[in-house]
């Protein structure tokens, strides 16, 4: 995945790594000249020579500077166009899952995949070439030059460097799994902070704001606990590190003395010596500092990566239309399992043209299953399912829904115009027709808000109360003008007088229509009522059929009616 | 910045002052050998002058002073870090548990005012971010300005003039760096709203990606999508690149200073007027001269932050509480007597909701209240609990105020089951015992009488059986039961009951309703009832419509005023009738 997504912009990626070798290449160089200075210049009181040395000291800075602002520009290229392109392809992968794909990782994740999980990556790809090519190449090149001055005394850093590296590995590996759980322990105090605003009404009902805060308190103070415990770690780092470098420093200056002495080394190098082993520490830090950011980047990448990997295993069709049968929906001997257990068994029945058909049962029956099996939002595991005589897998998807007018339990409106939404249903529909459409859906209210339909309805309809988003959403699936309506318990909220106008002015439309409900009052004109428990169908047929031959049915229906009104 | 802010956070470290103190005083001290240490080098350097002019006799006593300011730096640094790091967790702990038991005194009002996220991101983003300023601001800051300070002072010390250069030059850097910021700014909050944006798209979308199916908007989105995307690449080059000009904009500034001083201070050297070792001295200060800049500007940033989290949390922290009530009256032998008179009421004040209610509850009475959602049912639990208080009028039980009553005692008399059914996360049977201390013995019989002991035991782990965050493992109606069990314990004398609408199957609320008609024998109740049986039995019907209360009465009563209640009662039985 790194390489395919780099790899469009691999010539930024290498002018900026290129050039930032350079800006380190140059940065080398500065102690040299400096030791150029004092071993020559000063030795020899030759003004002219330091002016000369100091340009090339001030030129360096410059052309540094240069290549610098080029690597920052190509870096910035290739980090930004890596994410778009990762965001843009994360997005088309998602936007193609089926049903189970998106339970199997979970919105809220996915939503944390698509923005920080990249913006992680994309900051991983641009300090990866800005400073992955600049510190080790650093390191090596002050090993180098060090060697290239006096290679006894460029033991000392042989010595010195895996010292420090191994100091700073230890830090860290005792720490970042220590600041995992302390992310942990922080998730534990946001959950019981959560639970406490949601649960506001109860927790004072009882009286239980004192057992609450100490509850509150504990988890608080095992976190505290645990970052002074992470901060005792770490503290151990710098201090560590500035030792090593300084006894180097200190086996320098003895060696040093001892080859100045006889004459193989002179004062000037001794410095330089010194410079790059500095050199080395600052280099070091800043390596430290890129495996931390690689570190968090390949979780990120991990979790990328899963997100593209997930196939649906949902395909297309090629069919573009069904044959013309007053069979409209066929179920032959359908079962579905969800994540290993048993949703629907054996599922048969037959739904002519023009019939409402009513589905009933408890939770957990597979009243929705079955509702999400007839777009293929999930795929049947066993038995076949026709629409209009075709099997459902003949379809091309797009086809397939557009046959369908869904509107879900749970009634979701998205944030623009109540136009815009309605249109949802049919992209070029006039406003006669969403006004027909919203006339039906009961939704009278609309003709009374000031703005109509430019009405702006927030994020998940906040300014609208529940039944009216309910007949928005039923409004917005009569816009398409389906074959197929189904109504999966989505007239819950709107009370009882609204809900029988309702489903009158769905009856005077031609469209076969599924309502899914718990409740018989909604069902009871249906021309077939479907009898679900447990996933098995144990009855079909009219509502008087039912009630004398469905033990459930009867069942639910004395639960649901007062002796009087039987 | 706003200094009043800062005053009031460093308040927060006044428990920690000896910390406090401890931590500038180790400090200082660090910053003292660390400087130390390059004179030391630099004199040492000095005693190798060329071949047979090494005086090691110097050499070896600069070389323990080395030693010694080395160790003495490493020491006082870690302690630094230390006590740093205790004294800002602490205080963001502190903060934290302040801001918690705010939560739990507001009045419900000013939680319901605001998002639950919002509430959350001030006390777990904010509170973080307040931490990492303090840390740094306590780390950084000082550490920095001891730095500059005592930098200068030792350079004063070796080389007047050369010190001058190193001075005037360096706050360059500062400059270049403001200048830098400012520009970027402006990209910066323009990338911070497109990424707001694509997320908010991505949440709204995928979200609801049934829906997206289902209406074949999935091409449509991607465009969409593409299209925020693509602004957002444009947008993020360039904030990236600016944002990214900081660092070497300050290094090269910092280049020249050294080339400067190594220019001016070997013709220093020349001229007799400096030793060299005095000059590789220079040379590392002038060196770490900018460091100590650049970190200051950060911590500036991120203070700034800090105190922008700050006054948010400061914000929740000054709202007031509930009012405490001073005279606390209590009824020896609760009866459930509840008399409500001229109640008016309403959230805001110009729009009345509840105007001129009066209701007597005699004990053991059941008082249903129907209408359609969002009627405003849950405001006349709000009254009755005191999540809110009435404007005028009033409500007493057994003849004594509840104003004139402590909240906690009050809402003790009350049994309440909602709908939405809340539950933390530990395990059942701690769930059961929520409301008061008991043995097993009594929890299992609440259990039983609530119909929830068969289900309990077919678990996994029966009542042992951890109930995760918001009770996912459990139906909607299981977690109804197990709020009904909770009760079952408690025996309140009063009952708020909330009937469950579509989201339980039949069987589970039958047995629901069976625990409802156990609990409620000999209880004054409030009920919330979407079920005809339920409204039919009650002694009094409240029929609430737009928040308010229309019609009151009971079922033959109000079916004679043929007004809402006869509307909503007919359009259900007519079916029924067909």
């Amino acid at each position: 995945m790194w390489k395919k997504y780099i790899r469009p912009y691999r010539f930024q990626a290498i002018v900026g790594f290129l050039f930032k070798m350079t800006e380190a290449f140059f940065e080398l160089l500065v102690p040299l000249v400096v030791a150029d200075i004092i071993d020559y210049g000063i030795s020899s009181h030759d003004s002219q020579y330091v002016i000369k040395k100091g340009m090339l000291l001030f030129a360096l800075a410059i052309i540094g500077y240069c290549c610098a602002l080029v690597c920052q520009y190509f870096a910035s290229l290739t980090s930004q166009g890596f994410g778009t392109y990762l965001r843009r392809d994360m997005y088309k992968a998602i936007n193609q899952y089926d049903y189970e794909n998106i339970d199997e990782i979970g919105t809220p994740s996915l939503i944390t995949r698509i923005t920080n999980d990249v913006n992680q990556l994309q900051v991983a790809v641009a300090m990866i070439i800005r400073l992955v090519s600049r510190s080790p190449f650093l390191i090596i090149g002050s090993l180098i030059m060090a060697f290239r001055i006096q290679s006894q005394i460029a033991l000392i850093f042989l010595l010195a460097t895996p010292l420090l590296a191994l100091s700073i590995y230890i830090v860290m590996s005792k720490s970042l799994p220590l600041y995992e759980k302390i992310q942990k322990q922080l998730d534990r105090v946001s959950l019981i902070c959560r639970e406490n605003l949601s649960g506001m009404r109860v927790i004072r009902a009882f009286s239980k704001q004192y057992q609450e805060k100490n509850r509150f308190d504990e988890a608080v103070q095992k976190q505290k606990d645990m970052q002074i415990k992470v901060g005792k770690i770490s503290a151990y780092l710098n201090p560590c590190t500035s030792v090593i470098v300084n006894c180097a420093i200190l086996l320098i200056l003895y060696v040093g003395g001892l080859k100045v002495n006889v004459g193989s080394l002179t004062q000037g190098e001794v410095i330089a010596l010194i410079n790059y082993m500095n050199q080395i520490l600052l280099s070091m830090f800043v390596f430290a500092n890129v495996v931390v950011i690689f570190n968090k980047a390949y979780a990120s990448y991990k979790r990328c990566e899963q997100v593209m990997e997930v196939k649906p295993s949902i395909y297309n069709g090629h069919y573009q239309k069904g044959e013309d049968t007053t069979n409209v929906i066929s179920f032959q001997d359908v079962s579905f399992s969800y994540q290993d257990s048993k949703a629907l068994s054996h599922i048969s029945f037959d739904i002519f043209k023009g019939e409402t058909i009513g589905i009933i049962g408890g939770t957990g029956a597979g009243k929705s299953t079955i509702v999400n099996l007839i777009p293929r939002f999930y795929e049947a595991t066993q038995g076949q399912i026709f629409i209009n005589g075709v099997p459902i897998q003949k379809y091309q998807l797009d086809a397939l829904r557009k046959m369908i007018g869904l509107v879900p339990q749970q009634a979701v409106l998205f944030s623009g115009s109540l136009r815009e939404n309605m249109q949802w249903g049919k992209k070029d529909a006039t406003d006669l027709e969403i006004k027909d459409a919203l006339h039906l859906a009961q939704a009278t209210f609309v003709e009374e808000l000031e703005e109509g339909l430019d009405t702006y309805i927030r994020q998940g309809g906040q300014n609208l109360s529940g039944g009216q988003k309910q007949r928005l959403t039923i409004a917005r699936a009569l816009v398409k003008k389906p074959e197929i309506l189904i109504l999966d318990d989505s007239a819950s909220a709107l009370d009882f007088a609204t809900d029988a106008a309702l489903r009158k002015a769905l009856q005077t439309l031609n469209q076969t229509t599924i309502i899914v409900s718990q409740r018989i009052s909604s069902l009871i004109h249906a021309d077939k009522i479907l009898v679900l428990s447990h996933g098995e169908l144990v009855g079909i047929g009219t509502h008087q059929q039912l009630m004398k031959n469905c033990k459930i049915y009867q069942e639910i229906a004395n639960s649901q009616f007062s002796k009087e009104v039987e | 910045m706003d200094i009043r802010t800062l005053k009031r956070l460093l308040s927060y470290c006044s428990p920690y002052l000896k910390y406090l103190y401890f931590a500038l005083f180790c400090s200082i001290m660090q910053i003292l050998f660390t400087l130390l240490t390059p004179v030391f080098i630099g004199q040492a350097v000095d005693q190798i002058i060329g071949k047979g002019l090494v005086h090691f006799d110097l050499l070896f006593q600069k070389m323990i002073w080395i030693m010694i300011s080395v160790g003495c730096a490493a020491l006082f640094e870690w302690l630094v870090m230390r006590t740093s790091n205790t004294m800002t967790y602490a205080i963001t702990k502190d903060l934290r548990v302040r801001l918690f038991s705010k939560y739990s005194q507001l009045p419900l009002h000013d939680i319901d005012s605001h998002a639950h996220g919002d509430l959350m991101s001030r006390m777990i983003n904010d509170i973080d971010l307040i931490g990492d300023g303090l840390l740094q601001g306590f780390t950084h800051l000082f550490n920095g300005l001891t730095t500059i300070i005592g930098t200068i002072g030792f350079m004063l010390y070796i080389n007047i003039p050369l010190a001058v250069i190193v001075t005037v030059l360096t706050p360059l850097s500062l400059v270049v760096a403001t200048v830098i910021a400012r520009k970027t700014y402006h990209f910066f909050q323009e990338q911070l709203a497109l990424r707001g944006e694509l997320s908010g798209y991505v949440e709204e979308m995928i979200g609801h990606q049934k829906i997206v199916k289902a209406f074949g908007y999935e091409k449509y989105n991607q465009e969409l999508f593409e299209d925020i995307n693509q602004r957002l690449y444009v947008s993020g080059v360039k904030s990236q690149f600016l944002g990214a000009l900081a660092n070497p904009s300050t290094r090269i500034v910092n280049s020249i200073v050294y080339a400067s001083v190594c220019i001016a201070g070997s013709l220093y050297v020349i001229s007799g007027r400096m030793s060299v070792g005095a000059l590789s001295s220079f040379l590392s200060y002038a060196n770490q001269y900018t460091k100590p800049f650049n970190e200051i500007s950060n911590v500036f940033t991120e203070l700034q932050t800090a105190l922008a989290s700050a006054s948010r949390v400061f914000y929740m922290l000054d709202t007031p509480n509930e009012v405490k009530v001073t005279n606390t009256k209590v009824i020896p032998v609760p009866q459930g007597h509840i008399q409500i008179k001229n109640l008016t009421f309403s959230y805001e004040k110009n729009q009345k909701l509840i105007e001129n209610l009066n209701l007597e509850a005699k004990p053991g009475e059941m008082i249903a209240i129907v209408g359609p959602t969002g009627c405003g049912k849950t405001t006349l639990i709000n009254l009755l609990m005191r999540f809110y208080d009435c404007r005028s009028g009033s409500i007493s039980i057994d003849g004594v105020n509840i104003m004139d009553m402590e909240r906690e005692y009050l809402r003790s008399l009350y049994g309440m089951v909602l709908q939405e059914s809340w539950l933390f996360s530990g395990t059942i049977k701690e769930n059961i015992a929520y409301g008061k201390e008991a043995s097993d013995e009594e929890i299992i019989e609440a259990a039983k009488k609530a119909h929830a002991h068969k289900f309990i035991i077919h678990l996994k782990d029966g009542y042992e059986t951890l109930v995760s965050e918001n009770g996912s493992n459990l139906s909607q109606g299981q977690k109804q039961l197990l709020c009904i069990a909770r009760i079952m314990l408690m025996q309140p004398p009063m009952l708020i009951l909330d009937e469950a609408t579509s989201s339980i199957d039949t069987r589970t609320e039958k047995q629901i309703q069976d625990a409802f008609d156990t609990m409620m024998k000999g209880r004054t109740t409030f009920i919330v009832a979407h079920r005809l049986s339920t409204i039919q039995k009650a002694d009094q019907i409240l029929v609430m419509n737009h928040g308010q209360i229309i019609e009151q009465g009971n079922h033959e009563e109000l079916l004679k005023q043929k007004g809402l209640y006869h509307h909503l009662y007919y359009s259900q039985f007519d079916l029924a009738q067909k």
